[in-house]
């Protein structure tokens, strides 16, 4: 074994690319994450409605981005942005691509939570004389989110580990950060030991506070 | 609309682009079924140990799942490809550098496989702890070995309960296996790239390789439901499926 597993002095001597690096992929997940779940709910809407085309449009759209690879349409923004005369910066590129990705997958679980609420209680709300905006935020939607939140920090988490792949695009992510220095200092293998821990460092941990949590919110049956 | 574009030879010495989408979609399609089928033996055996009454074995096949799961395939790639060889005797390191057939399909198709038995490894634990629980215990009350159980009363059932969630992961494979690109494999996306850049034509390249996605999960899908149908158990709601 020629080199060390980990080279602590290359992470301190260039700790202020790897931090500008790590910084873009945690802005780049938050982003996306609230985006996408937000395009998610309205796309989940459309497709729980009882309006044909809406529906059919909603499903269509989720349906196309669930069946292409993510570094696909990454590189469908990356060419067709220019294309049309739209000019970004690589990494806006990247954030528009991850948020209308995620808002399919954000859509699917946020649907099979809204489905995984009995009907009865849709009934019983208007029976009371709920309205349906009353109905959904005060009936079922705290309930269907408690149901999806370990889905939901799941995806995040996901989400988080799939920010390494703008780096194909020439975004200076975390990943293409640690494949710079490396590169550079001829010192590739432990850069990559590097970011390999510190993913599955933060990965691992937000996976395990989220188990914690839920064991307290979860709704009891 | 420029559909000859494809007709035209490439500039990469490689034939027509119409060659390259093909090469592409082999690529594509040999590291999807070589990491399944590791996916799908690995994930078995580490979705078993999670179910056995041994507390070291399930603490290992956690392991294992919370590992693969928590790292960027892409750095898992690159961590067979570039660190590997590093950290392994010289010699070994030497022979997977220089003498390893096929670099980055034998590695794309190993660290994929691996990634997604951590994934299979979930769903077959899941399978086997949706069973009732006496049915181990009939099976061993029978004088059946724990092994027997597992092959013959566990397995077979858990497995066919598990299919829809296995062709979501199927599917899944199909579309990881473009992150390969990183370590150099000239599968679809790679291939795209290269077009777009060569011929400078956008939305006919881009449409083409997009279609050759949705066939390829249009296909994964339909094997997995006429699979489905085919060893439903009789009787089962979970056996059903349309």
């Amino acid at each position: 074994m020629s080199m060390p597993l980990i080279d602590w002095e290359l992470v301190v001597a260039n700790k202020g690319l790897i931090v500008e690096g790590l910084l873009f992929s945690l802005k780049l997940t938050l982003i996306a994450s609230v985006i996408g779940m937000i395009g998610g709910a309205l796309l989940a809407m459309a497709r729980l409605s009882s309006i044909k085309p809406l529906s059919f449009l909603a499903s269509s759209y989720v349906n196309l981005f669930r069946s292409v690879p993510l570094l696909l349409v990454l590189f469908w923004f990356f060419f067709l942005l220019p294309f049309f005369g739209i000019r970004l910066e690589v990494g806006n590129i990247a954030i528009v691509t991850f948020s209308v990705f995620e808002a399919a997958y954000f859509c699917e679980i946020i649907r099979a939570g809204i489905q995984s609420i009995s009907r009865g209680q849709v009934s019983a709300a208007s029976a009371l004389g709920l309205t349906y905006g009353q109905t959904m935020s005060l009936i079922v939607l705290p309930q269907a989110f408690r149901n999806m939140l370990p889905v939901l920090v799941t995806q995040v988490v996901i989400l988080f580990q799939d920010t390494s792949l703008t780096s194909v695009i020439g975004v200076y992510d975390f990943f293409h950060a640690a494949e710079v220095v490396g590169k550079n200092n001829g010192a590739l293998p432990p850069m990559i030991m590097f970011i390999a821990m510190i993913y599955f460092g933060i990965c691992f941990s937000i996976s395990m506070a989220a188990r914690t949590l839920l064991k307290r919110y979860a709704v009891l049956r | 609309m420029n559909w000859g574009v494809f007709l035209e030879e490439s500039p990469t010495g490689d034939g027509p682009y119409w060659k390259l989408a093909l090469d592409g979609a082999k690529w594509t399609v040999l590291v999807s079924l070589g990491g399944w089928a590791i996916a799908l033996l690995v994930g078995s055996l580490i979705g078993i140990l999670r179910t056995v009454p041994n507390k070291l074995l399930v603490w290992l096949g956690d392991a294992y799942v919370e590992l693969f799961r928590n790292i960027p395939l892409l750095v898992q790639l690159f961590l067979w490809f570039f660190v590997l060889p590093e950290v392994l005797p010289e010699a070994v390191g030497r022979w997977l550098k220089q003498d390893l057939p096929y670099p980055e399909l034998t590695t794309a198709i190993i660290g994929l496989g691996l990634f997604t038995a951590a994934r299979v490894a979930v769903q077959v634990s899941a399978g086997i702890k949706s069973l009732p629980r006496g049915q181990a215990a009939a099976g061993l009350a029978l004088g059946f070995t724990r092994t027997e159980v597992y092959l013959k009363i566990l397995l077979p059932q858990a497995f066919r309960i598990i299919i829809p969630p296995l062709t979501s992961e199927f599917m899944s494979i199909f579309k990881n296996s473009s992150v390969a690109l990183g370590i150099g494999l000239t599968e679809l996306v790679f291939q795209m790239r290269q077009m777009v850049e060569y011929s400078s034509v956008v939305i006919e390249t881009i449409a083409v390789y997009t279609l050759i996605y949705i066939a390829l999960a249009l296909i994964v899908n339909r094997f997995m439901a006429w699979l489905e149908r085919a060893v439903r158990i009789p009787g089962l709601i979970a056996g059903g499926g349309k």
